[in-house]
């Protein structure tokens, strides 16, 4: 699609959408507020992080203009991410698994 | 508006004031400037991501420490913080839109918003901090616990003072995040003023935004870990 219309990168997202965003948005944190005062265990983290993932894919796509941008701007974005990712996950790895193996001599 | 390809070489012909040598067209120029804005992004994301993991991390090995030290935040005031950082968002967002409709004084009048907003957010963080001195929650030789602790946890202060510890770090560089984007701010209210922005080229307010609301994803994030964490807890 940027194809088509890229020339000036004319793509002006109207008002009334960045209205709706910001009350989605709005909406979604009140959502987190209450479900956090309510003793939920280990579901407490997983409603609270997915309602922020959720609020931070609004902000990326709709404010930061991610579904206007050209796929080495998007591709860039996500390598972001994603070695944000090889952080957690290998560090986290080892962190969780530490005394899983008991190690000869220790 | 809709330009054809005939139309954006005739604007390279004519040497639009803001369209630097090394670029053929302002489409171009424009394409640049997100990319090399979204590389610093990533930067930031993997900055920030460390000291997320350094939470993650050391929450999983005294839950009930930080449950407890989360606890002593006022949620109510967090939340109110992360409302001022959304509207500051959209106001932001409709800054740029002003300029691609081509509303110069309206530019200026949402950039100002954008930045009383930034400082409301600093203003309540500064009643935050203040607070958290009074009470001695500030990690040093200065710390005190005298709230709830735990009996199967015999260094149980000491693991709420790494939850302020995480804290000041995590919120201070939000909140030095937010000071060089008001920074910024100020200085595209001069420009804007001077009618350097419009449909045409609003390169700088694109890039200053792309921070801003990346700045506000940084606390989408630190707010639910920070001050809800411990919002239900006795």
């Amino acid at each position: 699609m940027a194809e088509h219309n890229g020339h000036n990168g004319h793509h002006v997202t109207s008002v009334g959408l960045y209205v709706g965003v910001f009350v989605a948005l709005m909406v979604l944190t009140a959502a987190t507020v209450i479900v956090a005062n309510f003793d939920l265990g280990w579901a407490n983290d997983v409603v609270a992080l997915t309602i922020a993932v959720t609020k931070a894919l609004l902000v990326l796509i709709f404010f930061m203009h991610l579904r206007h941008s050209t796929r080495l701007t998007v591709l860039t974005a996500m390598a972001g991410f994603f070695w944000l990712a090889i952080l957690l996950v290998l560090t986290l790895n080892d962190y969780f698994t530490r005394g899983s193996v008991s190690i000869l001599g220790k | 508006m809709s330009t054809s390809l005939t139309d954006t070489h005739a604007a390279a012909g004519h040497h639009h004031p803001s369209l630097q040598h090394q670029f053929d067209s302002l489409e171009q120029q424009k394409e640049s400037s997100t990319l090399g804005m979204w590389l610093f992004l990533v930067t930031e994301i993997m900055f920030f991501g460390g000291l997320f993991l350094a939470y993650v991390i050391y929450r999983s090995r005294y839950p009930s420490a930080f449950m407890a030290a989360s606890h002593t935040l006022d949620w109510k005031l967090g939340a109110a913080n992360t409302a001022v950082l959304i509207l500051s968002s959209l106001t932001m967002a409709l800054a740029i839109w002003a300029a691609q409709v081509n509303k110069p004084k309206l530019i200026g009048v949402f950039l100002l918003v954008t930045m009383a907003l930034g400082l409301t957010f600093l203003g309540v963080k500064t009643i935050e901090y203040k607070d958290k001195f009074t009470h001695h929650h500030v990690p040093g030789p200065n710390f005190q616990w005298h709230e709830r602790s735990d009996p199967n946890d015999p260094d149980f202060a000491d693991h709420t003072e790494i939850f302020f510890s995480l804290y000041f770090i995590m919120t201070g560089l939000h909140a030095i995040h937010m000071i060089c984007g008001i920074g910024v701010l100020g200085a595209l209210v001069v420009l804007s003023r001077k009618g350097r922005y419009g449909p045409e080229y609003h390169n700088p307010l694109e890039c200053t935004g792309l921070y801003w609301h990346f700045v506000d994803i940084v606390w989408i994030f630190l707010f639910p870990l920070l001050y809800l964490l411990g919002a239900h807890a006795k």
